[in-house]
């Protein structure tokens, strides 16, 4: 049963990554395109855009984060070519962001709306270049790639008492197997490292990641604390402590189960996307969703395995997530949106191993084309991007 | 009567975590580590689904210790067999009301 070399059917690119899907990304290089290339993608099939609020009035250094952010994301293997929508007087530089994804070697083009003359215009001039590129993707095949070329980013969200006891283990059981086959794993939430991060230091491959982990932990700690009252309601939120779950410290006791037992092989800022490096990395994010998976999807992983506890929907346009569903209540209640029952783990039906071993082989037929539940029904449109300072 | 059950993580664990609808005052629990072992409790209230109860009686200020480790501390003196979450827990971390930490 168990295969000794697994492989997946991906899209191969031109820089030797393997894409898990085939998408013509429409990327706003600013909140202000949104609607432009929210309407693009409404004509033009195998398309998918990205609806995030910022890229204008803010400070140079986080103007250069939305800008590598969208970078990373054009780049990501599940992406075979790219409209970027420009309004023209942005603070992001599309300009770079054409260049740096092209430098891929894929297709890219950019239209303008100032310059086309208006909205209207610029719908119909990014809907003709859409159409091209999609047409031109279509021809792109699925051909066997190994299992190292996986990149997994993994994630909790609401979480309840469940979640540190049955999905994540399942989670970190997966992220164990790929990493000893050679493959990448993300995990992030370094907020849900408060109070767990020195069992996660202790794994630092060198002294100096080590210390890095600490350091992004205290940063998050300190801007928890910036505004002068208890966390707790923000993190743990409501949800988690109805779920039983009574402090950070225990949430993220609970939430590091995830990441397995491998060493820990660096820290990947917000915008950064892995290169060539195997085994498990940590990307500095926040917990919360939009963020988050904008952060993943970044990173070049090609799927998202995610646990929860209460029933968390969401997705993300151009990276599968698969639901993993620790609480039994949850799961019979909610099975439409869940992709593994790990509910069975605490009712002692099954083996943190078995649903392990479940979920492995369903991430091998995601990889391959089958869709998640939350893919099918496009349940992915309210993302954003992580920002460090104020809108001014 | 269905069994109630609850989970204990780690040996150092001064509490476990019910995965059973409905536990109430003096219902028996049947407290599971992951060795095999297990043990007969009596709970002194109401706790709901996947929410914890002490294994041993616990002092204010002294840790409350799952998976091994602190996950906060009593905030008042806290009973074997009571029901253990925020009314009884305080967290230790993130704390930007406590001056003394800011």
């Amino acid at each position: 049963m168990a295969t000794t070399n697994p492989e997946f059917m991906g899209y191969l690119r031109p820089d030797g990554k393997a894409g898990a899907r085939n998408f013509t990304a429409v990327i706003p290089s600013v909140t202000c395109a949104n609607d432009v290339a929210m309407a693009i993608c409404h004509q033009v099939q195998g398309t998918v855009t990205y609806l995030h609020h910022q890229g204008c009035c803010q400070l140079p250094p986080d103007l250069e984060r939305v800008t590598d952010t969208l970078i990373s994301i054009g780049k990501s293997p599940n992406v075979a070519n790219v409209l970027v929508v420009s309004l023209g007087c942005e603070g992001t530089d599309h300009q770079r962001m054409v260049e740096e994804i092209a430098a891929t070697g894929k297709h890219v083009e950019i239209i303008h709306i100032q310059a086309l003359g208006g909205v209207s215009k610029a719908i119909q001039a990014g809907t003709d270049f859409a159409r091209r590129l999609v047409i031109e993707a279509s021809s792109c095949q699925r051909t066997p790639c190994p299992i190292s070329k996986v990149v997994m980013a993994i994630k909790c969200g609401a979480s309840d008492a469940t979640s540190g006891m049955a999905s994540n283990c399942v989670i970190g059981y997966v992220a164990d197997k790929l990493v000893d086959l050679g493959a990448t794993v993300i995990f992030g939430e370094t907020t849900e490292f408060i109070g767990g991060e020195h069992l996660l230091a202790r794994r630092g491959v060198t002294p100096e990641v080590g210390a890095k982990i600490l350091q992004i932990v205290d940063d998050m700690e300190k801007r928890a604390k910036s505004l002068g009252c208890d966390m707790r309601k923000g993190q743990p939120t409501p949800g988690n402590i109805a779920g039983g779950l009574s402090s950070i410290e225990e949430k993220s006791l609970g939430a590091i189960m995830k990441s397995g037992s491998r060493p820990i092989q660096g820290v990947l800022d917000y915008p950064q996307a892995v290169t060539t490096e195997k085994g498990l990395w940590i990307k500095d994010t926040p917990g919360r969703e939009p963020e988050i998976l904008t952060g993943m999807a970044c990173s070049g992983a090609q799927f998202m395995m995610f646990s929860t506890g209460r029933g968390a929907p969401q997705g993300f346009p151009s990276m599968p997530v698969i639901k993993i569903c620790g609480n039994p209540h949850t799961y019979a209640h909610m099975s439409e949106d869940m992709d593994i029952n790990a509910g069975l783990i605490i009712t002692g039906e099954k083996t943190i191993e078995e649903v392990g071993e479940e979920t492995f082989q369903k991430m091998l037929r995601v990889l391959s084309g089958e869709m998640t539940k939350n893919e099918a029904i496009q349940y992915f449109s309210s993302i954003d991007i992580h920002m460090l300072g104020p809108v001014i | 009567m269905a069994l109630n059950i609850a989970l204990k993580v780690n040996d150092l664990d001064n509490v476990a975590t019910i995965f059973a609808e409905g536990v109430s005052k003096n219902d028996e629990v049947e407290v599971r580590d992951k060795k095999g072992g297990s043990r007969t409790m009596t709970v002194l209230g109401d706790i709901p689904y996947g929410h914890k109860i002490a294994l041993a009686d616990i002092a204010p200020g002294q840790d409350i210790i799952k998976y091994g480790e602190a996950i906060g501390m009593a905030s008042r003196q806290i009973g074997k067999g009571e029901y253990v979450h925020v009314h009884n827990l305080d967290s230790k971390r993130g704390r930007g009301d406590w001056k003394e930490n800011n």
